[in-house]
């Protein structure tokens, strides 16, 4: 997968005529965490024996399905110039809605999994209208929702952990379609849409406009405020898909699953290129910042380093990245 | 064309517009038109009503009183987008660009062609063609810009260029340009000739709405003058000076003129505050275009 996106990438970034030394600047400012990327690939391939196989691999891209996942409504929302500190509850809310409506209480498994996804679309719908309508920062607003999504996560079962679904739901994480787990083709399908959403219609483009210069896109017409809620609601539509795959795979659901989700996510999106003050960023770049914290986490753990280390290397590799983008567009 | 507008049907005809704000009056009834291919400046002090003028024109206020006519016909606009439809197109200040986008597809945003793919259903955007009619438009313009290039690495005067073709993508029979030297770094009022000669070759009208008067006198064929929501004067611009049209914006009538010629310095006359003294041989007359 990998070698393919670098053979799109190369495809694609043709540039106008720049001296030898921007060149250079731009080649390691849109390719610098495709080199770390690769670098980190190579070096575990010689010191991890196991690290370079097919079976560690699919688990690597598992692991990190779930997060992916969120990760892709995110990019949406973070290239508007907003953000979505609620998927973390989302996830926990819908995961719970999810597991009481499970199959095990007798419905049928569309009444559970619209039912989840629904719930994260409401929690979606309420960050927009606070962002849109009552105009509050997109920071404040999805911490008002994160809070109320964990609250109702919460009270709905008084703080108890529901397990045990039937084996339909079970699949939706533990599941294989040929040799590719469930998760995976979730993941994958569910970013082949929105990177086409994105880079190629109407909608994907305003969402950058409106993250580059909103008062612009007021001017040329575009509908500012439908656009702000579409993205509001994709990602909360995919961060409850997210708490359905991981509910499904733990066969149960606690109240306070996908706690902190949103930090590893944002780390993720802004490792792939996205910049927080929005209009910049793609989802293959988010994409690749999901496998590369994926593929260092399986690494360590292969190696042996105690998972206290884990999660400073996390947080050097969101810094070298923040400063390759910083660098990039000085 | 030599006796005056009424030779030909005007392209715009904005007659007896009102408009008021609660207890504010914006507009007291005001009438302007504009001819096919003239170029026009809007002149007045702040607050005179240029830009809610201008918001009437381009559907974005809704006038208390009075009527638009095209062409002759009576016209309303409802929303800018039936004025944009109308051929009206507005070049705001700030040139309303996303820097973070290439140039084609500013030019098209909020109104990107689109192609069919797997039936009409889902619909994505023609980037050939975006490109295509960008480089087409550039070239009307005499300035060729690389399309896939960010706004971000642009010149103001590259800006400028793209927030004009954006109007010419969609056949603009009518531009208004809004200060359109406030946002270029030097005083370009050299390259404006330029643009506005462009336009009128293209048998573009042109609205300008500025307080700088070098600039009005540089580029327009007539001029109104707005003061307190009224317009004050009417003129060819080789028919008044531009101290004269400065005293007007000022003190909203020319009486008392040539006493306040005598009483002030002469360096104090020109008003434009930064104006160069007007070369005679740039100011185009009506009748004498090609």
């Amino acid at each position: 997968m990998s070698t393919n996106t670098v053979a799109v990438m190369l495809r694609e970034t043709k540039q106008d005529g720049p001296s030898p030394a921007m060149r250079v600047k731009h080649f390691v400012g849109d390719y610098g965490i495709l080199i770390i990327f690769a670098i980190v690939l190579a070096f575990l391939s010689i010191a991890a024996p196991n690290f370079l196989t097919l079976d560690n691999l699919v688990n690597v891209v598992r692991q990190s399905s779930i997060i992916g996942i969120i990760a892709l409504g995110m990019t949406f929302i973070m290239i508007t110039a907003g953000i979505d500190l609620s998927v973390g509850s989302v996830v926990g809310l819908a995961g719970m809605v999810f597991a009481i409506l499970a199959p095990s209480s007798g419905n049928a498994l569309w009444i559970p999994l619209v039912a989840g996804l629904g719930v994260g679309l409401l929690v979606g719908f309420l960050s927009a209208a606070l962002v849109v309508w009552g105009r509050v920062l997109p920071f404040l607003a999805t911490l008002a929702t994160m809070a109320v999504a964990r609250t109702a996560a919460l009270v709905l079962t008084d703080g108890q952990v529901v397990s045990g679904l039937s084996g339909p739901a079970e699949w939706l994480g533990s599941g294989f379609i040929g040799p590719i787990p469930v998760p995976v083709i979730l993941f994958i399908v569910a970013a082949l849409l929105c990177d086409f959403v994105l880079s190629r219609t109407k909608f994907g483009s305003h969402v950058y406009a409106i993250g580059g210069n909103e008062e612009s896109s007021k001017k040329v017409g575009i509908s500012v405020n439908r656009v702000l809620f579409t993205v509001y609601l994709i990602g909360g539509g995919l961060a409850a898909m997210g708490g359905l795959v991981l509910t499904a795979r733990l066969d149960g659901a606690a109240p306070t699953a996908g706690l902190t989700y949103e930090l590893q996510v944002i780390a993720a999106v802004v490792i792939g290129g996205t910049s927080l003050f929005g209009g910049v960023g793609t989802i293959r770049g988010t994409v690749i910042g999901v496998l590369l914290l994926g593929v260092v986490m399986n690494g360590m753990n292969l190696l042996g380093v105690s998972s206290y280390y884990q999660q400073g290397v996390q947080g050097l590799i969101l810094a070298l990245a923040v400063l390759l983008n910083r660098w990039k567009s000085d | 064309m030599t006796d005056g507008p009424s030779a030909t049907t005007p392209l715009v005809a904005l007659n007896n517009i009102q408009k008021t704000f609660g207890a504010v009056t914006a507009l007291r009834g005001v009438s302007i038109d504009v001819l096919p291919g003239e170029t026009f400046a809007l002149l007045g002090d702040n607050a005179a009503g240029k830009s809610t003028l201008m918001k009437v024109l381009t559907g974005v206020y809704q006038p208390d009183h009075g009527t638009i006519r095209m062409e002759g016909d009576a016209v309303s606009f409802p929303t800018p987008a039936v004025s944009r439809t109308a051929g009206i197109e507005m070049v705001y200040q700030d040139f309303a660009l996303a820097d973070n986008l290439d140039v084609r597809t500013n030019i098209f945003l909020g109104r990107e062609p689109q192609k069919n793919i797997i039936g009409p259903l889902v619909r994505v955007i023609d980037k050939k063609k975006m490109e295509r009619e960008t480089n087409r438009v550039l070239e009307r313009l005499d300035i060729p810009i690389n399309p896939r290039l960010k706004v971000k690495r642009l010149s103001g005067g590259q800006r400028q260029a793209v927030a004009i073709g954006r109007a010419l993508a969609f056949d603009a029979k009518l531009i208004i340009m809004d200060e359109p030297t406030a946002n270029l770094s030097v005083a370009k009022v050299d390259k404006l000739i330029e643009v506005t000669q462009k336009l009128k070759d293209l048998g573009i009208a042109v609205i300008i709405i500025t307080h700088r008067l070098d600039e009005a006198f540089a580029v327009a064929d007539r001029c109104a003058v707005m003061r307190q929501g009224e317009v004050v004067g009417r003129f060819r611009m080789d028919e008044v000076t531009e101290s004269e049209v400065a005293h007007l914006i000022s003190q909203g009538s020319l009486d008392g003129y040539e006493a306040a010629l005598d009483d002030a310095p002469p360096e104090r006359r020109r008003i434009g505050s930064t104006s160069t003294p007007i070369k005679t041989d740039q100011v185009p007359t009506i009748g004498s275009d090609a």
